[in-house]
């Protein structure tokens, strides 16, 4: 390639770079910016900076005094972690089942995972109320849990079946030869095979719970059990939005996302696409 | 063991000495949140009760309030304001104040506004209502008349230099309403039904136009230009409540008068008076005592609390015999204004006629609509959106259909199986059961039942916590769309086509900007690819509500980003969401914005698939570029691509976050998509569950369809 082509490449990349990172620079200025108001500039760098904004929705505290901040970053990480943890454990078994064994209700199941996505998530919020208060679980980072759990399902286990059929039955066979009980290939040799793929679905799992705000705000009442996102509303009001807080909160709840979509973005190509390319 | 025993005993015995924690739930921030958490501060410490506070944002309060109250999940004390009071009362989540409520220790109008049916409900806090702010530097005397009022504005405003004499929310109907008052209308006729289309609309409607077309006010007005206006001196008149006292900047002297008396009609705008109150929950298990927190938060060092730190309007009376608080000249100039305003009514009529009237206003000011016109169309939203109740329907048939066909199936299964032992076709049933068994559980409970009784609800009519049997009239109301026309934007045709054009637009431009960029980043000789890429799915990892509001700010008018980079081109700036195109557009570029690194990895992903020497053949052969690309690389890269296309596209179709907070469907609602509508039918406009519901299963039939076309689709590719 010569070099022309070269720079021509490396200058088409950097002003689409730009125009992707233009609005978060914005974000980071309004954060920055002693005001709480937008400001009528193109320039996406502040003209002054202080860190009071962050150093508000740090250290926001209750009418009690509790750091109020810390409890609902505990909370978020807790739902978060917990919702991965739970529904990495339903997706992978449920999915290696799907992949690999022949039971009444396989082929209907799948559908009705799929069926499940098409139907708009804010209208299933009247149902799952009443449903979540007869098992006693409204208010309850408990139930908050289950229902990201459950809700992400249908995604992880098509996901992680797509990838399962990717993985050749003879080395399982093989390990069955060698005296392996079927937990045991399942474990040792299915799930270290999958892990480009189980890590996608973590991440999204984790990601998926940690941004969700409908259901949280919806379930939620005590304010030191609320998310993150949650949290984050106070600063969005109809009639006057708190720019200055807002964006420094949204800077705050994004931070963690990145730097797993960083550490993770190797297997993010490989994860998202092997079961895919099977169909 | 024994610690656990320990606690036990100890959590009995703290229950009987002390009473549980009283919970109560505000909308308030700021100077007023203080106030409200001093004052339960000091409850605390008279009588010992904890009192555990929630503050939710206000347009998230009342839906949060009538879904948890009747859940026994709610709070024992709400603070808000009375204009829901009667909403509240039909679903049976208020309490009356009890018999030590003594009206004599509070205005006369916010008693008023509390009464309902001859009891009072809720104690009186604070008041809220319009009033004119004028700069006290500028040798003004406040106008008396609409004809005073004109010729100030004359005087003051200077287009050329942006400078103007008033700024108010001109596009919000609580702000038109003392206009609509004053030019003599009367907003509820002798039945008690809304009207809109009356003289004194177009009348009023045409008097704010004609302030506007002589650019005596700025157009597409929002609170902070409002701010902005007034802080700077660009505009010398402001029509605003008590909150706004707080927006003024320190050291800008500034006096409160009444709203002038309108010269033609020679009445007097009176604006809506607000009384926020705190009511106590119908549910509360402890109402003796959330009686008393109610009370206690009316009255006293609360009172003077919520003036002192909030800088509210009293609604007790002996507050302004207060020292302090009478020698304030802002309360005192806001308690005349209160008592000349009418409360807001607490009807059920009331809360529908804002989404009509804030459609006319808009539209005048924009002008799309001759004011004279203006109040039909009011009319028309009004109507279509609170269409007649449908007839109940008996549900026997019903019942005996579904019962039918769940037997058929049963026996279609049973006959399927037969012939075939089942241990043969299944050999490994029981282990795949029981792999499956935790996920089916959870997917049964949490997705496929409050599936099944969303389906089951659109055959029902929900008006204030009743349902009744309709049968198919919800879908048969929005497939002939009843009550307006089909290029309305109500109109379920509309709002489809719309639907699949932003799906349409979204998904190409999704593939091809993230194919385009794929293929850049493939380039084996490129420095750098690893910071590119980490760069380019940055938006990806930002939650989706975060990227539309942060986007809709950069596309505000005139404080948003977008706007002050067309004028540094010398592009005049653009009113993003006042044209369907635009405001189209805004949403499409925030959708493409998020969502094109998600087909980029994939087809990153895919791209790394395609063994090389296909391409190196293909240069021994003399292809060109192009031709590689269309013979190789895109019949390659159509199994990996294909589901993510088909997955991007179920979630565009749904993607709700964006269209609700980038452009909230303005203008009038055009640009709203299928979910968005649903979500207003179910939670805007008077919670009309099963209206929406039907909404939801026509959105489902779509997407299923959709789902069946692909289908084929990726079968005869794989054929």
């Amino acid at each position: 390639m010569s070099k022309w082509k070269m720079f021509a490449l490396h200058a088409g990349l950097s002003v689409v770079c730009v125009a992707t990172l233009y609005p978060v620079l914005w974000v980071v200025k309004l954060a920055l910016s002693p005001t709480q108001t937008l400001s009528l500039s193109a320039n996406p760098f502040p003209e002054a900076v202080t860190l009071d904004h962050f150093r508000d929705v740090l250290g926001t505290t209750d009418a009690q005094g509790r750091w109020l901040f810390g409890r609902q970053l505990l909370s978020s990480l807790v739902v978060s972690t917990a919702t991965t943890l739970v529904g990495l454990t339903l997706a992978v078994t449920a999915a290696y089942a799907l992949s690999r064994f022949r039971f009444p209700g396989k082929q209907s199941g799948m559908q009705v995972l799929l069926i499940t996505q098409m139907f708009p998530a804010t209208l299933m919020l009247v149902p799952l109320y009443s449903i979540l208060q007869t098992l006693g679980l409204l208010d309850s980072i408990g139930g908050l849990v289950l229902v990201y759990a459950t809700s992400s399902l249908p995604f992880c286990v098509w996901m992680l079946k797509g990838y399962f059929d990717t993985i050749p039955k003879e080395l399982e066979e093989a390990a069955i030869m060698d005296g392996a009980s079927p937990g045991q290939v399942f474990i040792k040799v299915v799930l270290p095979l999958a892990r480009p793929a189980l890590a996608v679905t973590a991440l999204f799992s984790f990601m998926q719970a940690w941004n969700e705000f409908i259901l949280a705000a919806t379930l939620l009442n005590d304010a030191t059990r609320f998310t993150l996102p949650v949290a984050l509303q106070r600063y969005v009001g109809e009639y006057k939005t708190e720019w200055g807080h807002f964006a420094a909160g949204a800077l705050i709840i994004s931070a963690p996302v990145m730097a797993l979509f960083f550490a993770l973005q190797r297997s993010l190509v490989g994860g998202l696409t092997a079961g895919a390319v099977k169909g | 063991m024994n610690a656990r025993c320990l606690c036990f005993t100890l959590f009995v015995f703290a229950q009987s000495a002390f009473a549980l924690p009283l919970k109560l739930w505000h909308g308030y921030r700021g100077g007023e949140e203080l106030a409200i958490e001093q004052a339960a501060k000091r409850f605390t410490e008279l009588t010992g009760t904890e009192v555990e506070m929630l503050a939710v944002p206000y347009d998230a309060l009342s839906s949060k309030l009538t879904s948890a109250i009747p859940h026994q999940a709610g709070p024992d004390v709400f603070i808000f304001a009375h204009e829901r009071l009667r909403q509240f009362h039909r679903m049976k989540i208020v309490a009356p104040s009890d018999e030590a409520f003594d009206r004599s220790q509070y205005l006369k109008p916010a008693v008023e506004a509390l009464e309902l049916e001859g009891k009072v409900y809720g104690y009186p806090l604070a008041m809220k209502c319009l009033a004119l702010f004028v700069r006290a530097d500028r040798g003004i005397t406040a106008p008396k008349t609409t004809a005073e009022f004109e010729a100030l504005l004359e005087r003051f405003s200077a287009p050329e230099k942006n400078e103007f004499g008033l700024a108010y929310e001109a596009g919000d109907f609580y702000f038109h309403a003392p206009l609509l008052f004053g030019f003599g209308g009367v907003l509820f006729d002798d039945t008690g039904r809304a009207q809109f289309d009356i003289p004194a609309m177009a009348s009023s409607l045409a008097w704010v136009k004609s302030l506007q077309d002589r650019k005596f006010m700025p157009q597409e007005v929002s609170g902070a230009l409002v701010k902005t206006l007034f802080n700077e001196g660009r505009a010398v008149a402001v029509i605003s409540g008590p909150w706004f006292t707080g927006e003024i900047d320190d050291g800008i002297p500034y006096s409160i008068h009444p709203l002038p008396v309108v010269s033609q009609t020679q009445l007097p705008m009176r604006p809506f008076l607000g009384v926020e109150a705190a009511f106590v929950s119908s549910r509360s298990t402890q109402s003796a005592l959330a009686q008393s927190l109610a009370k206690f938060l009316s009255v006293g060092e609360a009172t003077v609390a919520r003036v002192t730190l909030g800088r509210q309007i009293p609604a007790e009376l002996a507050a302004y015999e207060n020292e302090t608080i009478a020698k304030d000249s802002m309360i005192s100039a806001f308690r005349a204004v209160a008592e000349t305003s009418t409360p807001t009514p607490n009807t059920l009529e009331m809360a529908k006629v804002w989404e009509p009237m804030k459609l006319a206003l808009r539209a005048v000011l924009q002008g799309g609509v001759s004011p004279q016109e203006a109040g039909a169309l009011a009319e028309r939203r009004y109507r279509a959106l609170n269409r007649d109740k449908p007839a109940p329907t008996d549900p026997t048939p019903w019942i005996v259909l579904l019962g039918i066909s769940v037997i058929a199936f049963i026996g279609w299964q049973i006959r399927a199986a037969r012939g075939t032992s089942f241990s043969r076709r299944y050999p490994e049933a029981t282990r795949g059961l029981a792999y499956v068994a935790p996920a089916a559980t959870g997917l049964l409970i949490l997705v496929v039942i409050p599936f099944v009784i969303g389906l089951s609800l659109s055959l029902f009519h929900h008006e204030a916590g009743e349902y009744t049997f309709v049968g198919l009239a919800n879908f048969i109301d929005i497939l002939t769309s009843k009550g307006y026309r089909i290029t309305e934007p109500l109109s379920f045709y509309f709002t489809l086509a719309v639907t699949l054009v932003w799906t349409l637009a979204n998904v190409v431009l999704h593939v091809s900007i993230g194919l385009f960029l794929a293929i850049l980043l493939k380039e084996p000789l490129l420095k750098l690819r690893g910071v590119y890429r980490v760069l380019l799915i940055v938006p990806w990892a930002v939650p989706n509500y975060i990227t539309a509001l942060m986007w809709k700010g950069m596309f505000h008018r005139q404080f948003g980003a977008i706007n002050a980079i067309l004028a540094s081109f010398g592009i005049e700036p653009v009113s993003w969401f006042t044209q369907w195109s635009t405001a189209f557009a805004a949403n499409v570029i925030t959708n493409t914005w998020l969502g094109f690194p998600f087909m980029m990895v994939v087809s990153l992903g895919a791209l790394q698939s395609i063994p090389t020497d296909l391409y190196e053949a293909a240069e021994v052969d003399g292809a060109s570029k192009w031709t590689q690309f269309r013979r190789i690389t895109l019949p390659l890269l159509k199994p990996a691509l294909l589901p993510a296309v088909i997955l991007g596209s179920v979630w565009t179709f749904n993607m709700f976050n964006i269209i609700y907070l980038v452009s909230g469907g303005e203008p009038g609602g055009g640009t709203d998509i299928l979910v968005s509508e649903a979500f207003r039918w179910a939670f805007q406009r008077n919670e009309q569950y099963g209206f929406a519901a039907a909404y939801s299963v026509l959105i489902f039939c779509v997407l299923f369809a959709w789902s069946h076309v692909t289908k084929r689709l990726s079968g005869q590719e794989s054929a």
